[in-house]
């Protein structure tokens, strides 16, 4: 569990926000539901403002968000803080020539792509998602990041699942989130 | 074309950021690329700033974005506006109880969802999305609105392709864009 005495008081209306819904994508799964926080603009707007609190005034010059969740997150703090937002997309969605990296799935694998020339060596980048869960999309958007000279400040999520130990996948980057959900005993 | 004389000075410096990829998803596609313009946060911030002037102190309490480059542009105007964000998404996508419009394509169908309960009847809403085309994704989304009881106020695309007649597609409805491509 967090330690709720130095939580920032916006933290509680935010975790109060998240539906919790059993059982998808597949038995077994709790999944957590961030559309239910975007229903609430005060709630979204302090997700918003904690992010960019951290992040004003670091010189980072790239947001990167994960497709499609990332999408909802990255944009409104790439904008507040002055940095160019560059989605990282599945396979053939982007029209441009693009960079690939395969990565591992808990059954298979996917891959993430993202534009040619969108980041320049030397950009200081976030990475943006909603959760992490195993931290396997995170490395892929971290490897395509430093691929081309990026430095990878810090990854993002509004939540970590703890359990599955994705932090300690980031290969020693800096993960900042604003909640832990543990399942309950 | 665009009215140049009325047109707002940001107009053109959104315009130049929008990279045309030829022949893309498939031959004879002219495909209007939104991720250089994101890499202007100058023209991004813009991009966004319109449709807040334009929205603002309208009684929008809903922005729906269709999935996936809706999601770009909505939140931030939601954000702005004080609105909550819907998301409108593929098939299977959203966790909870959703419903479902189907829409033609041009080989093809499609679907779209929204979760039930997150809009509510006697709402004002808005639906943003990157482009519109021939409008049937635009459409899709309205009715999944219209359905659950929502006054649609606008659409509001950064693109359009007039030559599509995605407009007229829309009922009457009214549609807001900032560029068209011809």
């Amino acid at each position: 569990m967090s330690d709720y005495r130095d939580e920032d008081p916006r933290i509680h209306g935010i975790r109060t926000k998240i539906r919790v819904v059993p059982n998808f994508p597949k038995p077994g799964i709790m999944f957590q539901d961030i559309t239910t926080l975007l229903l609430d603009p005060k709630a979204f707007k302090d997700t918003i403002d904690l992010f960019v609190e951290r992040y004003k005034g670091k010189n980072i010059s790239v947001v990167a968000g994960i497709e499609a969740r990332g999408f909802i997150f990255g944009p409104p703090i790439a904008l507040a803080i002055g940095a160019k937002f560059v989605p990282m997309r599945k396979p053939k969605k982007l029209p441009g020539k693009v960079i690939s990296q395969d990565y591992t799935l808990e059954y298979g694998r996917d891959r993430m792509e993202m534009h040619v020339g969108a980041v320049e060596a030397g950009d200081r980048a976030l990475v943006v998602d909603d959760l992490i869960a195993t931290g396997g999309t995170l490395c892929a958007a971290m490897d395509l990041l430093e691929r081309v000279g990026a430095e990878v400040v810090e990854c993002a999520c509004v939540i970590e699942l703890p359990e599955l130990k994705g932090r300690e996948k980031l290969n020693g980057k800096p993960l900042y989130v604003l909640l832990e959900y543990y399942p309950e005993a």
